[in-house]
């Protein structure tokens, strides 16, 4: 097959891992600090999405400027999936941190159950058309046949977000506290680090990028209901699992192997499978690196 | 440690006492079955409205065979391992027949009841063929037409109007998508001259479609035939448009729904789908259309006058029949033609109505009209 | 008990719901008719709720910490176990409990039956992977493709073999705990999560296999027709067959009482136990970490097999659809709700578990926002699980010699 070909199907897997970046961050550092499976998490970037057309659809009926509302509607849903985030952990997690660990994930599992069908009560169990508010961005019409605008405010977005993300963790002083947090909990501690803070800096991070994930996939795929977030979270899962759950960059790169496995596999072989490709790839890669691809290798004590 | 179970029996005891304690025998109970929750409620609940609406018109003149229509309305959520508990529910309750269930997947686990208890059962959509064609059910009827009748159609369509040569067959690996894209897949082999280039399932849910996309314009088809639901087809159709792949999108009834229109917006704009032949200038079909409008405040939803027909021809059958005895209402509803919203129909021995067909639809300015 | 702080406390939350919920709860837009429609009074709901729950919240958490910090053997749980010691009383409550067992399918309908036959069904599930979980304690989020395995081992079987039921139980058994020895292979060094996301894999693959390959499993239409349990050669009535499957689940639950019982207590039993404490100390003990990984997950295997061609013989008709991960995490919410490790725990887990939606069907579209909620707030006043696992204790008594 010819390269034309190759490239849009790199470019579409870059797309899907961007997604899935988003919403494995929140995973990742949850996971890294508080070793919790937050199965919420993909609820939380379906009511970013739904926030954003709630806001969206409400706006554009008014007379301002397109842009300006989706601008606006992705800051609220950004602010709104952070509060959800925090709140959700000070309700369903914050209890349970000293309970055995997969009480806490079935406590998730109760979140994400409860969430789905609030929107579904709420909001309806139908797909809603999400208002179309970005113009064609001119400059990308050469290469339109493989870029699409959605697809390139997807890959800037993503990259702008890792790149913010980096310099949060590794110069700040939250990032410090956070990667000490990780560490050690009770060091963290005794050094004088407010623990329940960086808890819950830890959730408005992760469900800030996740809404972004999900405003940016409403604009790209068009329409959402209540249930996109459980795929969508399961595959974030796999991939910060695949990178090494727990370390950043490994969510990052774990999504893009995964996005990009999902693609070419379409592209080359066959949709059928399309899971399954995804899925062989990280039991070969969990099979040859047991704690994913960029995982720190536990020391055990005996 | 076993005392808390003996409690806990006992307490499911003294709820199920209260739930199953009460039976009369001075009505005709109709069971309603179908997805009424979660996320395929949207499919069930206006065959509950329809059977509702005929219900409540019988009653009013007096019920059938003199005695009033009870409906007892249970919820399957279209799940197989579900809806084998609420046809145990629907026996228990003393129904006569059915009305549903709306999946097929959930029709076949329930029929597996109701055949060995001879209840009449008739659906209002659940259209894959063993169903009827099997002859494994014969106390079966429905009131649309099957999988392969459709995909007939289809494929005529295909083949003898749009002329194409080269066809790409997608479907979404569920029940009804991937039966429906099977059967197009087999007749267009059986035609000859046209070449399949593509048989392939997609991921419902999947973040996006770009790759199959992608492939689906590489494979250089001129033309799509879609197995699923408008969901799936929607977002299909407006990636495929994005993508500038301008190729006939060919798609069937679980498509032909106005939420597809109005999701995909101007995308949907020259969609094919076929369709259930359009019924809604029929008087009965607008009278019902308006009956909904009055009592629910709103316009009815999908399979409304298939489940409507299928009441009415239920009800007509046991009038005839004079009995609400199986071997009876089961003659009746074979050799009585009736009146319903979707014209004069009857049924044929192995259950498919007879005068119930497809047409071809295509979207043109926002509405899907049928071409002759 | 209620001050004034705590008021000020309830308004702030009532406040922060009230701004939490605003976009879902009154806002409904509608952007395909283009409509938006205000729901004010949902706000006051909201907030009078937020209120009153932020009143009492943390006085329950304080009362959880409390009793969790005091003496354990004022729980319930103990008084129960210590009645039950009481041979006479231990005797008079199986009697009676067998008496309601054996009298149930006879006094109530046929419903009723079948969905005790499902929530039983559950209780062996749930009992199954309590091997894998509660024991073993590896993370398992692909049970279901073990059920599949069962249910399509007879479905298959049947269809073009006429194989029985009863000759498919132990076939289904078998497969499932080949199926569990395959899939533990790969993935024995693999550890925590990192196993739990490769069992999850293999639950996918497994359905999607399942999904694509026609000429092997017929695809998503599924087999329809599968025939129900026969009464030694007999086919019954449907009445019949209910109570009978009833029977059946029952009988099969009981042997996976008395097996798991058995299995708990062995010598493989406390070297689940010492591999899920720790797998390196277990290691140097001279366990054979290898042996006790793959016979957790092929004995966790067995019983699902086992209730997967019971299913496809309860429900006749089987497709992919009914084994998905959702499956098997509510597998996993039963093991973990019931009390991880305790067999009594995951009984009452299951029971609760699956008959709680049946009931709450007069609320129908309410029950799972309920059951979320339920589940959260079980979790968070009981972590452990309703019957949390109790472990021996053998005691070592000196006999006084006299002089």
């Amino acid at each position: 097959m010819n390269l034309e070909y190759f490239f849009s199907l790199f470019l579409g897997g870059m797309t899907r891992g961007s997604i899935y970046a988003l919403i494995a961050l929140g995973y990742t550092m949850v996971y890294g600090i508080i070793k919790l499976i937050n199965f919420a998490h993909g609820e939380i970037y379906m009511i970013g999405a739904f926030t954003a057309l709630i806001i969206g659809g409400a706006l554009s009926l008014t007379s301002m400027n397109p842009v300006a509302i989706f601008i606006i509607a992705a800051i609220v849903a950004i602010v709104y999936s952070a509060a959800y985030g925090y709140t959700i952990e000070k309700i369903a997690y914050k209890p349970l941190r000293n309970a055995p660990r997969l009480s806490a994930l079935i406590s998730a599992i109760g979140v994400s159950i409860f969430l789905q069908n609030y929107v579904l009560l709420s909001q309806t169990s139908d797909f809603l058309p999400f208002p179309n508010l970005l113009p064609e961005f001119g400059f990308l019409k050469p290469v339109e046949n493989f870029l699409s605008t959605t697809q390139f405010l997807i890959l800037l977005s993503t990259a702008v977000v890792m790149i913010l993300l980096t310099i949060l963790i590794k110069f700040t002083k939250m990032g410090k506290a956070m990667r000490a947090t990780a560490q050690d909990q009770q060091m963290a501690q005794l050094v004088g680090i407010n623990v329940n803070r960086v808890i819950s800096m830890t959730f408005i991070i992760g469900s800030a990028t996740a809404a972004l994930g999900g405003v940016l996939i409403t604009t790209h795929i068009g329409q959402i209901n209540f249930y996109i977030g459980f795929i969508a979270g399961i595959k974030a899962f796999v991939a910060a699992v695949l990178g090494g759950i727990g370390s950043i960059p490994g969510a990052v790169l774990g999504s893009f192997v995964l996005g990009l496995t999902e693609s070419f596999g379409t592209g080359y072989i066959s949709s059928d499978y399309e899971d399954a490709f995804a899925f062989i790839i990280l039991i070969l890669i969990l099979i040859f690196k047991p704690s994913g691809l960029l995982g720190r290798k536990e020391n055990e004590k005996v | 440690m076993k005392k808390i179970l003996v409690v806990l029996l006992f307490t499911s005891v003294l709820l199920a006492g209260l739930v199953s304690c009460k039976k009369d025998s001075g009505t005709i109970k109709i069971g309603v079955a179908g997805a009424h929750s979660g996320d395929l409620a949207s499919y069930g609940l206006p065959t509950v409205k329809a059977a509702e609406l005929v219900a409540e018109m019988y009653n009013a003149n007096g019920g059938v065979l003199g005695k009033q229509i009870e409906l007892v309305i249970e919820d399957d959520v279209c799940k197989p391992e579900v809806a084998t508990n609420t046809a145990a529910k629907l026996v228990g309750e003393g129904v006569v027949a059915v009305v549903g269930h709306i999946c097929s997947g959930a029709t076949k686990a329930a029929l597996g009841i109701y055949k060995d208890e001879e209840l009449i059962t008739i659906s209002p959509s659940a259209t894959n063929p063993p169903l009827t064609k099997s002859g494994d059910y014969p106390n079966f009827f429905r009131t649309i037409a099957p999988d392969d009748a459709q995909a007939q159609v289809e494929v005529d369509f295909v083949a003898d109007v749009l002329d194409l040569k080269k066809v790409a067959i997608i479907h979404d690996k569920g029940d009804y998508g991937k039966g429906f894209a099977t059967f197009c897949q087999d007749m267009l082999n059986d035609k000859g001259g046209i070449e399949i280039v593509m048989f392939e399932g997609i991921q419902v849910g999947a973040v996006d479609y770009s790759a199959i996309i992608n492939k689906l314009g590489a494979s250089g088809a001129d033309g799509v035939i879609f197995g699923g639901y408008h969901p799936e087809a929607s977002k299909l159709i407006s990636q495929m448009k994005k993508k500038k792949i301008d190729i006939p999108f060919l798609s069937e009834d679980g498509v032909k729904d106005d939420t597809f229109i109005k999701v995909a917006a101007e995308f949907a704009e020259g969609v094919y789908a076929t369709g259930p032949v359009d019924t809604t200038s029929n008087p009965m079909a607008i009278k019902a259309a308006e009956d909904h409008v009055a009592k629910y405040g709103e316009e009815p939803g999908a399979f409304f006058l298939n489940a409507y027909a299928a009441t009415v021809a239920l009800l007509n059958a046991i009038e005839k029949a004079g009995s609400t005895d199986f071997d009876d209402i089961s003659a009746a509803m074979k050799s009585e033609y009736v009146e319903t919203p979707l014209g004069k129909i009857s049924f044929d021995k192995a259950g498919d109505a007879i005068g119930v067909g497809f047409a071809v639809y295509q979207v043109q300015n926002g509405a899907f009209v049928e071409l002759k | 008990m209620i001050n004034l702080k705590k008021i000020r406390k309830a308004i702030l939350t009532a406040v922060w719901f009230m701004f939490l919920t605003f976009p879902l709860m009154v806002m409904k837009v509608n952007t395909i008719e283009n409509t938006v429609q205000w729901r004010w009074i949902n706000l006051a709901y909201i907030g009078i709720s937020a209120f009153i729950f932020s009143l009492f919240w943390e006085d329950l958490l304080k009362r959880r910490d409390n009793i969790a910090s005091k003496d354990k053997k004022k729980s319930i749980n103990n008084k129960i176990s210590r009645k039950l010691e009481n041979k006479k009383i231990r005797n008079i409550s199986l009697f009676v409990l067998i008496l309601i067992v054996v009298l149930f399918p006879f006094i109530m309908s046929m419903y009723q039956t079948s969905i005790i036959t499902t929530a039983l069904m559950y209780v062996v599930l749930g009992l199954g992977l309590n091997i894998v979980v509660g024991f073993g304690g590896l993370l398992h989020l692909g049970y279901a493709a073990f059920y599949a395995v069962g249910a399509y081992t007879y479905g298959l079987l049947y269809y073009h073999f006429g194989l029985s039921f009863w000759l498919c139980l132990p076939l289904g058994a078998l497969f499932s705990a080949l199926f569990g020895i395959i899939l533990g292979f790969p993935i024995l060094r693999l550890r925590g999560d990192y196993l739990a996301i490769v069992t999850l894999a293999f639950g996918e693959i497994t359905k999607l296999v399942l999904e694509n390959w026609n000429d092997f499993s017929f695809g998503p239409s599924g087999i329809a027709n599968i025939p129900r349990p026969m009464f030694f050669g007999i086919k019954l009535k449907l009445a019949e067959v209910t109570n009978f499957t009833y029977f059946i689940a029952i009988g099969l639950t009981i042997l996976t009482i008395i097996v798991i019982k058995r299995l708990e207590s062995s010598k493989i039993g406390r070297a689940w136990e010492a591999m899920r404490e720790d797998e390196i100390a277990c290691q140097s003990m001279g366990i054979d970490i290898t042996k006790a990984k793959l016979t957790a997950f092929s004995m966790g295997a067995v019983w699902a097999g086992i209730m997967g061609v019971l299913f496809a013989a309860k429900t006749t008709f089987i497709n992919p659809a009914s084994f998905t991960t959702w499956e098997s995490i509510v597998i996993l919410c039963v093991v973990v709700i019931g009390g991880m490790g305790s067999i009594p725990g995951v009984i009452v887990g299951a029971l609760i578990f699956i008959l709680t939606p049946e009931y709450l069907r007069a609320f129908s579209e309410y029950r799972m926002l309920i059951f979320g909620l339920a589940l959260v707030i079980m979790m968070i006043f009981r972590p452990g699980g309703i019957i949390p696992k109790i472990r021996k204790t053998h005691q070592f008594k000196v006999k006084e010699v006299k002089e």
